[in-house]
């Protein structure tokens, strides 16, 4: 049976290293499969959060060879075998132990976002009449499994570090899926322009680019949010009028 | 003495899926002080994995449905053992969930009329599942979480839960750890829910992640609570099987709902040789009619695909056995056919199956819109579990309460698709809402620091094996060496010898779990955990395995080589396992209660 070569970043935040592991592998391998396998086999305490094994539930979140990705849905055949396969931590959370961070702060920035509001049903019995079509473009952005890795790559957190004003692509895409809800009647683009910071966002798609779920972030969420911002805020016409309101 | 961090809720939610997030959700709403227990994230729970959809009878896509005729469904699906008074209460009340769930931000699939869209499911007479493509899970899940971090409700991530803790006969806490830095947890609580969901992991081939362990099970168990049905394992009847790092991986029945159908290898549509007789008026003949079936006409009846699964999965085993399987010994489920019938067929399935698209093409190099997916059962769903009262959910320990896969009744021998997400919230509601009303009318108990101690202290001994020898046993292989034996003894096909035989191996692997060791630190020891784990593990095989015996019949999600029939007898109880006063695994019959008038009328009336 043939064999690879995997370069597992092992540590806390304190202290760390690379630590080469070789195991055997088989046809239809994941790298996941091959962390379990040495876990099993190699390092017991190893530290790999992962759940759903069938990229759904966003837990396996690493960087394999440099390229933020999730580790159940990359097959060992895509990769180069030939040299050792590196597999790192994410980037932007802290770490808590070998390929696990602490992501607990997207799920405070969660609870900061207004929560959906909907208008009153449409029909006596208390529900309410939508079509297809206008729930299909917020179904591309209630597909997001919540991995990070679009966090992990946009630099304005990665190198920038600028959690605090700054909610990161995967938080633009839940909030264009609030504004864009059929239903919903709450108004957040105030709050995007001043304490979220989309202004940071400069457009490179990396995000999009590493969506396991192909949400096509920057274009379908980040911009729109942007052009509301724009329209609603430096609209000259709209910024005098909010003046004259005060 | 060990050191521990002390929490006080009101009541105290073990588990984060569906049942809990939404117990958790109802008890906040009912004014008391919440705290929610996660094993892995929230939002990460098994859930997320629910592809088909939600059943409820709302009759938007035939309005001939009611609760009655989900209500009968149900129960024949469940081959009659199921607590009817919850198969009454989920047929009401699944409506008025799914509704809840839109009010909070769930975006469903719409009619041409705006309404929710529902779709096909085995054994349900009607289209009867809201669904969101082949995703629901994750839409229900995301909606009880964003709707449930705004209610006040404590959450506990990536903890886990080793013992509940009682005073005299009532629960009145739970002990743990919290797995990122390996801390021990005390929750000291008026209430407790367990939302533990299942225990696919006592098998080598399941759809469920490491989390399902059978924790609920066993601390329920642990604490003096009866266990009811825990022979009745579903194994799904189309999981993934090739390549092999995938095998078990759910392939959704809403393939078979759009129209996908199930060939041997020599091409012939092995479901039509085996319509069980119970189903035979509503099941279609010929291929032509099932296909108009899932196109939506009311006048054909269903394709033997959509057959409840239990049903399929053995057809599948006796194609498999019988020779005709495939080259990677599994059979085909075939979707791509439609492009005979509808034209950009291509693109609709990747509309209405699009993580099946994705799956497969990503996992198996598979375009399931040109090629059929080569299928075989896995261990899914354990319709036993926690036997609780069918109003309140309450178990048979004062305090303590169980909704969701660990809890029992609903689904008797076999649960039906789509009748476990409507089971959490239905349940789960239900379980939150009485466990505050308990919280509210009992005091605090006392915290017995004893019993805390010793606890932390057995957690612990794992490391202190590690020190002192390398030559101890790992947790990883004995958790592989049960997988392998309950899959191979107590597995889709039973045996008495089998079954004594796998009695002896769980012993064994008792008396090597007690000497199990593991290395290194307690920061996110993911070997620490799984040893852990196993005891529980452990207990939930000990208890399927007990439970099958004592049925010797064969019915729903059981069956028995040895006994391959229907027994009338057996339908009268429900079988029941609890802890003896030697710590000893009692198993028991207990009678069902005749079913009311009306109810019996329902059932008849639907046999039509």
């Amino acid at each position: 049976m043939a064999s690879a070569t995997f370069s597992i970043w092992r540590g806390t935040a304190e202290q760390g290293k690379f630590f080469n592991y070789t195991t055997e592998i088989s046809e239809g391998m994941v790298v996941l499969d091959a962390v379990h396998k040495i876990q099993a086999e190699q390092a017991n305490d190893m530290a790999v959060r992962w759940n759903c094994k069938a990229g759904k539930c966003g837990s396996c979140s690493a960087e394999i060879n440099g390229m933020p990705r999730l580790m159940c849905m990359t097959r060992l055949n895509q990769l180069p075998l030939e040299r050792p396969v590196t597999i790192e931590p994410m980037k932007s959370f802290p770490l808590i132990k070998d390929l696990v961070t602490d992501v607990s702060w997207n799920f405070r920035v969660k609870k900061q976002i207004k929560q959906f509001k909907p208008r009153p049903p449409d029909v006596p019995d208390g529900s309410w009449r939508m079509q297809q079509e206008d729930v299909d473009r917020v179904q591309e952005f209630r597909k997001c499994i919540e991995c990070f890795l679009c966090q992990d790559v946009c630099h304005v957190l990665r190198e920038h570090h600028k959690h605090e004003e700054f909610i990161g692509p995967r938080f633009f895409v839940y909030v264009a899926a609030l504004e864009m809800h059929p239903l919903d009647m709450e108004n957040r683009v105030e709050e995007l322009a001043k304490a979220k910071g989309i202004g940071y966002c400069n457009i490179t798609k990396c995000c999009t680019k590493v969506c396991p779920e192909s949400i096509t972030i920057t274009d379908n969420a980040i911009i729109p949010l942007k052009e509301r911002v724009v329209d609603e805020f430096y609209d000259p016409i709209k910024r005098l009028f909010r003046r004259l309101r005060r | 003495m060990p050191e521990y961090q002390k929490f006080e809720h009101d009541v105290l939610v073990i588990g984060a899926g569906g049942a809990g997030l939404r117990a958790a959700i109802e008890a906040s709403a009912a004014g008391v002080t919440v705290g929610l227990v996660c094993k892995s994230l929230l939002g990460k729970a098994h859930t997320v994995m629910a592809e088909g959809g939600i059943a409820a009878a709302l009759g938007t896509v035939n309005s001939a449905d009611n609760w009655k005729v989900h209500f009968a469904d149900t129960m024949r699906g469940g081959q009659y053992l199921n607590v009817w008074r919850m198969a009454e209460i989920h047929a009401k009340e699944a409506p008025t969930c799914v509704r809840e769930l839109e009010a909070w931000g769930a975006v469903f699939d719409r009619t041409p009329e705006g309404d929710i869209l529902q779709r096909n499911f085995g054994g349900h007479r009607y289209p009867r599942l809201a669904h969101v493509g082949d995703r629901t899970g994750l839409e229900m899940i995301r909606t009880l979480q964003d709707h449930g971090v705004h209610q006040g409700i404590d959450v506990h991530m990536e903890c886990t839960i080793l013992s509940l803790l009682k005073d005299a006969d009532r629960v009145v806490g739970a002990f743990g750890y919290d797995r990122q830095r390996g801390r021990f947890l005390l929750f000291h609580a008026r209430a407790v829910v367990l939302a533990t969901g299942g225990v696919g992991r006592a098998y080598k081939i399941t759809s469920n992640s490491w989390e399902y362990t059978g924790d609920g099970h066993a601390l329920a168990y642990n604490a003096g609570a009866d266990l009811m049905d825990m022979e009745f394992v579903q194994f799904h009847p189309t999981g993934m099987i090739w390549p092999p790092s995938v095998a078990g991986i759910l392939v959704t029945e809403g393939v078979r709902g759009e129209g996908g159908v199930l060939r041997n290898s020599k091409g012939r549509r092995f479901m039509f040789d085996d319509i069980p007789e119970a189903y035979r008026h509503q099941t279609a003949d010929n291929e032509e009619e099932g296909w108009k079936y899932c196109q939506g006409d009311k006048q054909a009846r269903r394709p033997p695909e959509l057959l409840t699964r239990d049903h399929v999965a053995r057809c599948i085993v006796r194609e498999i056995k019988e020779g005709r399987g495939g080259p990677h010994g599994g059979v085909f489920l075939d979707i791509s056919w439609i492009k005979e019938k509808i034209p950009n067929a291509p693109d609709h399935i990747k509309k209405k199956l699009p993580s099946m698209y994705h799956q497969f093409k990503q996992l198996a190099d598979v375009d399931i819109t040109t090629t059929p997916m080569e299928v075989g059962p896995t261990m899914h769903y354990i319709m036993g579990g926690i036997r609780v009262h069918p109003e309140t959910q309450m178990s048979t320990v004062p305090g303590l309460f169980a909704a969701g896969e660990c809890g029992c009744g609903l689904h008797g021998a076999n649960r039906l698709g789509g009748n476990s997400l409507s089971d959490l919230l239905v349940f789960g509601k239900r379980a939150g809402k009485f466990a505050a009303a308990f919280a509210k009318e009992h005091p605090a108990g006392s915290i017995n620091t004893d019993q805390v101690d010793s606890i932390a202290r057995r957690a612990l001994e794992p490391f202190e094996r590690g020190t002192r020898s390398t030559d101890t046993q790992g947790p990883y292989q004995i958790q592989h060496e049960l997988q392998a034996k309950m899959q191979e003894l107590v597995g889709i096909v039973r045996t008495e010898p089998e079954m004594l035989m796998a009695l002896e191996e769980i012993g064994k692997f008792q008396k090597r779990a007690r000497e199990v060791a593991v290395h290194g630190n307690r920061e996110y020891n993911s070997g620490w955990h799984t040893a852990l784990d196993l005891p529980n593990l452990l207990t939930v095989s000990e208890a399927i395995t007990r439970s099958a015996r004592e049925r010797r019949e064969s019915r729903g999600g059981h069956f028995r080589e040895d006994y391959p029939n229907k027994d009338k007898a057996f339908g009268e109880f429900n079988v029941i396992v609890r802890r003896g006063p030697a710590a000893e695994m009692k198993v028991v019959r207990e009678s069902i209660p005749p079913l009311p008038a009306e109810l019996k009328q329902i059932i008849e009336e639907q046999q039509k």
